[in-house]
């Protein structure tokens, strides 16, 4: 199981209203970082499919939704709960950095 | 036990890798997981690099690098190197999986980081206006003002490329004038969404969730006044990477490892620097090229060296049991 995309004719029922916790990677494909941190996020969906669902918004084909989560620097992944961002992880990082900051959501 | 490892995927490591791998010496190369092609995978054209006179885009580039590296059997791993035991004759490179690698030699291409400027606002709104990497959040700042930070050719081609995107891009500097090449000067003099201000440094960056301007302080009256922004781009230099081997391998005053002379040698026999983790002065995709290409010949020679004396010394213990 990969990360899916995401997008604003979905964001209601896969991110808002979604069960449980919901990683939202805003990335773009002219992003460097963001092609490297891709398969990092891949990796962490497999290991982890009942603790988290990683999703991923494409903020070239979804402006509305980067300017509503005031968007200025990709990758940015925000973790959702119950429709609330709990935290947000700014740039690329190794896997078992990224694993670190959302300890207390895979734990 | 391989020959060598090297660490690190910018131009350095690829070139060492293209010639320890043409040597025969099935090079393991460390490319990092999420940083693989170092500092030019987030440059947008480069003009500069020998053999490319229509210039060439710097993730081109490096993909083109690590291809020829692959071409003549180096070996990628897409893993961070957490731990390092450089002493004695088996090098021995722990990474972020827990794997762990053997080689005789090491070269050590790991590069620079971004410099940062260390002022009250920098951590709290980095990724909410403060970024360093302009063709990664430029596209953010459509119809925006904002500032770059910095003097050199990194500076100007950030604010040179942020125009595409921005209504106003300042260029703070605290001198009056560039370091910056001719050329790229020139671009932005002649840009004219971009305007200079002069010999000011940024002393904090304000706003609450979002940047909202700077406080900018002028180095010669010493006036303090404030700049409103709705982005802030640093370039304002790059420090080594050492973090992994300062304790290990001795530094100079300005904080690359030192090297014997012109050689990529260290202070530690069978580790080799190469690129700008040994250059506080040129740091060019090229001459980072050239090093990596001194590093992996050094590293030849030193395991040849090895090979010798190996060759040497069971003959000279046979010839001891024959006197005994």
């Amino acid at each position: 199981m990969t990360a899916k995309a995401t997008s604003q004719a979905t964001w209601e029922q896969d991110v808002l209203q979604a069960e449980g916790t919901v990683l939202v990677d805003f990335w773009a494909a002219w992003c460097g970082p963001c092609r490297m941190v891709a398969p990092v996020l891949d990796e962490i969906q497999s290991e982890h499919p009942d603790k988290i669902t990683i999703l991923k918004l494409n903020v070239d084909e979804n402006p509305e939704l980067a300017m509503k989560y005031q968007i200025t620097s990709i990758p940015a992944m925000k973790v959702f709960q119950g429709g609330d961002v709990k935290t947000t992880i700014i740039g690329a990082k190794p896997k078992f950095a990224l694993e670190q900051d959302l300890a207390a959501f895979l734990g | 036990m391989r020959k060598v490892i090297i660490i690190g995927s910018g131009p350095a490591g690829f070139t060492a890798a293209v010639y320890a791998a043409r040597a025969n010496l099935q090079p393991l190369l460390i490319a990092s997981s999420v940083e693989v092609g170092g500092e030019l995978m987030n440059t947008t054209e480069v003009e500069n690099f020998p053999g490319f006179p229509e210039g060439i885009q710097g993730p081109e580039l490096m993909a083109r690098l690590q291809q020829q590296a692959e071409r003549f059997g180096t070996e990628i791993v897409y893993d961070d190197v957490t731990e390092l035991e450089l002493d004695g004759p088996v090098k021995k490179v722990v990474l972020g999986s827990g794997a762990v690698h053997e080689a005789a030699t090491i070269i050590y291409a790991t590069g620079s980081a971004y410099r940062k400027l260390g002022v009250e606002g920098e951590e709290r709104l980095s990724g909410h206006g403060v970024s360093w990497c302009a063709t990664c959040d430029g596209f953010f700042f459509r119809e925006r003002t904002i500032a770059v930070v910095g003097g050199g050719d990194s500076a100007m081609e950030e604010a040179t490329f942020l125009t595409r995107f921005a209504d106003k891009v300042y260029v703070i500097h605290r001198k009056d004038t560039l370091r910056a090449s001719k050329i790229m000067q020139e671009r932005a003099f002649a840009n004219e969404k971009i305007e200079f201000v002069w010999n000011s440094t940024v002393e904090e960056i304000l706003g609450d969730e979002a940047t909202t301007g700077v406080r900018l302080r002028d180095t010669v009256d010493g006036s303090t006044r404030e700049l409103a922004l709705d982005g802030l781009f640093i370039a304002i230099g790059n420090d080594p990477r050492t973090h992994l081997v300062h304790d290990k391998l001795t530094l100079t005053p300005e904080g690359t490892i030192w090297v014997d002379g012109r050689s990529s040698r260290t202070s530690v026999p069978g580790v080799f620097a190469a690129g700008d983790v040994i250059d506080p002065t040129y740091r060019q995709a090229a001459t980072a090229a050239g090093s990596g290409t001194v590093a992996a010949l050094d590293a030849e020679h030193f395991l040849a060296d090895l090979e010798d004396a190996s060759v040497e010394t069971p003959a000279a213990e046979a010839a001891e049991i024959i006197t005994a």
